[in-house]
């Protein structure tokens, strides 16, 4: 399925090319994390032992920005151990998005048009069998609203064969108004990355039931739970 | 010049030593935990950082200076953009503001093209954004987002770049001193700032506008401006003005800067925040400390260029 590792010194190469990336975004869309619940006072705003551990990172899904701005917003150390799930249709189409997705990010691609045989979820699997943390944004593709929409079930598959690892919403801020759909360059408004508790399958509970909960931990982050004015309008 | 230039900044460190010492003398007498001295400690850290950055900026050169406040109207206006709310039709006047209109201002700067750079963003942009908004044909709120990019432009932009704009004055009698008049400028008005807010929390009773901004009261401003003032004009030495005249512009910037941070706190809490941004740990972001000197830069800008340039 993966392509054979690529030696030690590429990896190097390639994480730091990521890192610089990861820069660039910073320096455009901010992406600065802030985790549920205050920080105690004077303390910085990510105490990164929580990081170290093996997660299931999911997001609402508003841009081809988003992975980048999870990532950049995740401590260094995290970013290696953390693989983002992609879009085989997508981001195996041109040697730069294949670059892009595989060399500097790792991501796991899946098969989401059903092209080849086996389940699409095999890759994430493997990468959440080899200890990486994964990132994946459940509702399958960008939307434009501010809330996220219904999750898929792959989210509740992945929860009840992997129960032991944790479950981490995030909710990513104002990326829809700094990608709208069809937009090419991104405009520089601050994204802020809302990191939240924590969460678990309970015994026996039902699918759509789970992921009903899980969609409103993610819509819980959200700052605002009713859109200023002006985006309403627009929407 | 250069080495009065030194002198000057060789005060500002020695000032900001003193105020490290007594902020850590507070700390620990509070034992760390009043909320305060907290603050004060983080700006005054912070203070370090953004004098060696100008301090690093001014002694590099004027285009390394043009770059720095570049990159401060950038992150100004990012934060102001962010707080506003935006329409998705309003996507090609942002690209135009932040790819174009800050890069070409402070071009244009760097040519010392006069002429353009002080009528480019009240007419051009103007201009420019205002048919670039028309072309999207979204009527909804027309005026309130057009109004809102403009305004943001004008003050992070067009203000901003006006405190640069006095390396390229050309003052008789003052030849190789802009770095110090623009050094001059910022001090007036931070130091504006940090007596304003000194004054007011000793000895601050009648608050100017509770509404706007609680921290501004009557004594804090007159007491901290006069005491700025006074600063301002012992620094006359450093300046093209004799002491009356330092002390009268220095008044002016007082004035205008706390025109500033009143303004701008009145469009913060129209907009529901009570900072523009967290990127200057104990201030709060990038516009909250550079208010002040988007009003006063072009008021300052223009008295100078009228009195004392040919």
């Amino acid at each position: 399925m993966t392509a054979p590792l690529p030696h030690a010194f590429f990896r190097w190469c390639f994480a730091r090319q990521r890192d610089a990336l990861l820069v660039l975004v910073r320096l455009i869309i901010g992406a600065y994390p802030v985790r549920y619940g205050k920080p105690p006072e004077g303390a910085a705003n990510l105490p990164d032992t929580t990081f170290r551990r093996q997660k299931i990172y999911f997001s609402n899904h508003a841009s081809h920005l988003d992975t980048l701005a999870i990532l950049a917003a995740l401590p260094r150390e995290a970013r290696s151990k953390t693989r983002p799930i992609a879009a085989r249709d997508y981001w195996d189409k041109s040697g730069l998005r294949r670059y892009g997705a595989q060399r500097l990010l790792n991501a796991a691609l899946i098969d989401r048009l059903h092209e080849s045989e086996g389940d699409p979820l095999d890759p994430v699997r493997e990468a959440l069998r080899e200890g990486s943390s994964i990132i994946i944004f459940p509702e399958g593709t960008r939307g434009s609203e501010w809330l996220p929409q219904t999750f898929k079930s792959g989210l509740f598959r992945l929860a009840s064969e992997f129960p032991d690892i944790p479950l981490t919403p995030i909710y990513l801020e104002n990326l829809q108004r700094i990608m709208p759909k069809g937009a090419f360059l991104p405009v520089p408004l601050i994204c802020k990355v809302h990191f939240g508790p924590d969460q678990t399958i309970r015994p026996a509970e039902d699918k759509t039931a789970f992921l009903e909960r899980m969609r409103a931990a993610v819509a819980d982050l959200a700052p605002w739970q009713t859109p200023p004015k002006a985006a309403e309008a627009a929407a | 010049m250069k080495a009065l230039f030194w002198e000057v900044m060789a005060g500002v460190i020695a000032f900001l030593t003193l105020a490290t010492l007594i902020g850590e003398v507070l700390r620990l007498r509070s034992g760390g935990r009043n909320p305060t001295i907290v603050n004060l400690n983080q700006r005054i850290h912070a203070w370090w950082i953004m004098i060696i950055v100008m301090t690093i900026a001014l002694g590099l050169g004027n285009s390394v200076t043009f770059f720095v406040f570049a990159l401060l109207s950038y992150l100004a206006l990012r934060e102001f953009v962010t707080l506003t709310p935006s329409a998705a039709s309003d996507y090609s006047a942002l690209i135009i503001a932040f790819y174009i209109a800050i890069p070409t201002q402070y071009l244009l700067l760097a040519i010392d093209w006069y002429g353009l750079y002080s009528i480019f963003v009240p007419v051009y942009l103007f201009f420019i954004l205002s048919l670039v908004s028309a072309l999207t044909q979204d009527t909804d709120h027309f005026l309130d987002r057009n109004a809102k990019i403009n305004w943001a432009l004008m003050v992070c932009v067009y203000g901003l770049s006006h405190a640069p704009a006095l390396l390229i004055l050309e003052i008789p009698g003052y030849e190789g001193g802009n770095r110090l008049l623009l050094l001059y400028f910022l001090i007036v008005v931070q130091i504006s700032d940090v007596l304003q807010y000194v004054v007011g929390k000793l000895f601050g009773r009648h608050k100017i506008a509770p509404r706007l901004s609680p921290a501004k009261t009557v004594e804090g401003f007159i007491g901290g401006g006069l005491l700025a003032a006074l600063c301002g004009a012992a620094l006359y030495p450093a300046t093209p003005f004799d002491f009356i005249e330092a002390l009268g512009l220095s008044l002016v910037i007082v004035i205008a800067g706390f025109v500033g941070g009143l303004v701008l706190s009145a469009v913060k809490r129209s907009l529901g925040a009570k900072d523009w941004g967290t990127l200057i740990a104990g201030h709060g972001g990038v516009l909250d400390r550079v208010d002040s000197i988007c009003f006063a830069a072009p008021v300052f800008f223009h008295l100078v260029r009228y009195w004392y340039t040919p």
